[in-house]
């Protein structure tokens, strides 16, 4: 079995008939039938790929030392990244046709665009943490507003309490606006379909892509100078729901269509109406889907700088008042701070970037933690629950017999139905 | 009962009737006016910009789209400069979001090894979510000084072609002053970029992995390579979710305005050199000038924003419709 069969010389040294019985061949091996390897990583694929890798490293260092008149980091990179590829499909070509050395090229291109864009995103995030250290590492920064801080004070003076505060006061109010008009929206685009609905969706969805400088210019445009409000934590808290509303809705609608029709409509034949079937069927089926939906909008929501900086104003001192003068969030102080030339302003900043990147990592995990689930698969305590739920009514049926042979069957039990039960 | 004792000739069609009850209709104008609280909010949005943009619209007319220009109190006032910055730096940051957006979907949803595939694309997820004000700080601090001796490359060796040419720029000086590249469309298209990649690669990977897995297979039967399967099978699907979420990251490139403001300084010409220092956007115009804005001016600035306002939405609204007609017809959440 030294030759293939499929292999072109082994055709045409034998005239046989190409079909052959392999059943016999592989019994007769002694031991058994030998195990194949099935991992699809080759040695020959691995020694082009370090071989390309090396050769590119070195060419290019000779290229960018001795020969070119060329210098910097990306350009290295970037020449020794095209060697790479070109030297890779020439390693390649030695052993394999056409169409598979462009299978190799193309997975290597993909392979570095992926790993690329990872690399970067993760970096953008540990950039600002990193450079947060220093200022993050005095507790006073936890502690203190900016009022005593002038740009030339220490670090160890000052701190961003303020800008904290601000934030959770700020998102505070725009979640308790956004999260009833959006899930109610977002229901009524689900449960009352019809063009209306349709219409309302659509505005909906062209609104996701709402500038969010455009909703800090209709708040300013509108509560500051329509109302006369001025500058406030809640003009800023008004802007951000603004721009987290079709958010939550999108997101929120998204889920509300994964309730698998066949619960509403169990729910419906059994007589109920549509509200319960809303509230006891589809909200509790959907409820971590919708909790990640009003997640994700807050984490959008709390990065947010452009509507804050139009309506809230600046202040260096703690306001704890949304109604009354300017309170500042977490990311419009980042945008001021390193507008200073000073170095401990700027450490500041990356300061308040930190822990702002750290809240949102934090919402991040809790969405995941909560969501992550389709609509209807309980988690394994949710389970447990619903297990003792139906013993609990098993026991409560087992004990009504005695109590309802006594009185006519007809009448519906107490807890179900006592609103409507008569139309059907 | 009554139609079927009258025979089977003179079947009518009953009048389907179904009495919701009260508590049920009570919750449908709940449910209705809760939809018609939104979709008030979202049209008063559009609404009051343009009543509030009224004023200077009228006195500017046309010229409001030819003046480069931003000077409202003296009547000398236009979007010319900042719409051609806005679309340059939003043109600049789709060139380097798209081609890393598909390579990073496609290496989601096809290479990744299956283990580490939810990884991925939480850590893409969650790079949406990251504030801009982060990566404006990222783009101002680090990237910039990395950038500058390419962007210098490129001025030097592909000047000829106008869009790369510096003004002022000598290539044989090595003492040249860097200043001239700072700050410039180039660097906060890249940032922009960046930030609008994890958006675009969500939305490309979600229509790729809904691929047909009968059509992978019979493509991989017929002894196509992975790739010859990515490029007749996957791709074609997907066209009309890599439209849309490129069109989808166009908006929101369009609309940003703090990692942008951070970056650029504001000149009022137009820009039409990518690399050369100063450029300028609509948003940043509008976090610029609110501050000392008379009324007049306010309502420049609110024309300014209508005018942003209404590109994004136009921009938003393509991209939702090739999404939906596209045979993927995936949902894309940005």
């Amino acid at each position: 079995m030294t030759v293939a069969p499929e292999a072109p010389g082994a055709r045409q040294a034998t005239g046989r008939p190409r079909a052959t019985l392999p059943g016999l061949a592989r019994t007769a091996v002694p031991g058994g039938e030998r195990r194949r390897a099935l991992t699809r990583l080759r040695a020959t694929d691995l020694y082009a790929v370090v071989g390309a890798a090396a050769s590119a490293l070195s060419l290019t260092w000779l290229l960018f030392a001795w020969l070119l008149p060329f210098d910097g980091a990306v350009g290295f990179v970037v020449m020794a990244y095209g060697l790479f590829l070109l030297i890779y499909a020439l390693l390649v070509s030695f052993d394999e046709d056409g169409p598979a050395v462009v299978d190799r090229i193309a997975a290597a291109v993909v392979r570095s665009m992926g790993v690329l864009l990872v690399v970067i995103l993760a970096f953008v995030v540990v950039y600002a943490l990193v450079e947060g250290r220093k200022a993050l590492v005095h507790l006073n920064f936890f502690t203190q507003d900016m009022h005593l801080a002038g740009p030339l004070e220490p670090l160890s003076v000052g701190g961003a309490l303020h800008a904290a505060a601000g934030t959770l006061i700020m998102i505070a109010i725009a979640l308790l606006i956004t999260v009833p008009a959006g899930l109610v929206c977002a229901v009524f685009l689900t449960e009352v379909p019809g063009g209306y609905a349709r219409f309302v969706r659509t505005i909906v969805e062209a609104m996701t892509a709402l500038p969010s400088i455009v909703a800090g210019l209709f708040i300013y445009a509108t509560v500051i100078l329509g109302l006369g409000l001025g500058q406030s934590g809640l003009a800023a808290g008004l802007a951000l729901s603004v721009m987290m509303l079709p958010i939550i809705i999108r997101a929120a609608d998204v889920v509300i269509r994964l309730v698998p029709g066949t619960l509403r409509e169990a729910s419906y034949a059994m007589g109920t109406s549509r509200w319960r079937t809303v509230w006891h069927v589809v909200l509790p089926t959907c409820r971590s889907g919708l909790t990640t939906a009003v997640i994700l909008g807050t984490a959008r929501g709390i990065g947010e700088t452009s509507p804050v900086l139009l309506t809230s104003g600046y202040t260096n001192d703690l306001n704890l008042n949304p109604l009354h003068d300017p309170m500042v969030s977490l990311p419009l102080v980042t945008f001021e701070f390193v507008k200073s030339p000073e170095p401990n302003m700027i450490s500041r900043g990356f300061g308040t970037a930190a822990l702002l990147m750290t809240l949102v990592l934090l919402l991040f995990v809790a969405a995941r933690i909560v969501g992550g689930r389709g609509p209807g698969q309980l988690s394994r305590r949710q389970e447990h629950r619903r297990v003792l739920a139906s013993q609990r009514d098993a026991r409560r049926f087992a004990g009504r017999p005695a109590a309802s042979a006594s009185t006519p069957p007809s009448i519906p039990s107490p807890n179900a139905l006592t609103d409507n039960g008569s139309s059907s | 009962m009554t139609a079927l004792a009258a025979g089977p000739g003179d079947d009518v069609p009953r009048r389907l009737y179904a009495d919701p009850g009260l508590p049920d209709r009570i919750f449908r104008v709940v449910l209705r006016s809760g939809g018609t609280f939104v979709l008030g909010v979202m049209l008063l949005v559009g609404g009051f910009l343009l009543y509030r943009a009224w004023l200077a619209l009228d006195k500017a007319g046309w010229s409001f789209l030819t003046t480069a220009q931003w000077a409202p109190d003296q009547g000398n006032f236009g979007i010319a400069a900042v719409l051609v910055g806005t679309v340059l730096i939003a043109i600049v940051a789709v060139l380097v979001a798209v081609p890393l957006a598909t390579g990073a979907a496609l290496y989601i949803s096809e290479y990744a090894p299956a283990g580490l595939r939810r990884t991925l694309i939480s850590t893409v997820d969650l790079m949406a979510a990251v504030p801009s004000v982060v990566y404006g700080l990222w783009g101002v601090f680090f990237l910039q000084d990395k950038v500058l001796p390419v962007a210098r490359w490129i001025s030097t060796y592909f000047g000829w072609i106008p869009v790369f040419d510096v003004r002022g720029a000598d290539p044989a000086d090595p003492l040249a002053p860097e200043s001239l590249y700072t700050s410039s469309t180039f660097i906060a298209g890249l940032v922009v970029g960046m930030m609008i990649a994890p958006i675009v690669c969500s939305i490309m990977r979600e229509v790729f992995s809904q691929a047909p897995a009968g059509e992978r297979e019979g493509a991989y039967a017929l002894g196509a390579t992975r790739w010859g399967m990515i490029r007749s099978v996957v791709l074609p699907f997907g066209r009309g979710g890599m439209i849309g979420g490129t069109m989808l990251g166009l908006g929101r490139a369009l609309g940003e305005t703090i990692a942008i403001f951070m970056i650029i300084s504001v000149t009022f010409d137009i820009q039409w050199h990518v690399l050369q220092s100063g450029t300028s956007s609509i948003a940043s115009l509008i976090a610029l000038h609110y501050g000392e804005a008379s009324e007049f001016g306010m309502s420049a600035l609110m024309a300014a924003g209508f005018a942003l306002f209404l590109m994004t939405l136009i921009v938003n609204f393509a991209a939702s419709s090739i999404v939906a007609r596209s045979r993927s017809g995936a949902t894309s959440d940005a």
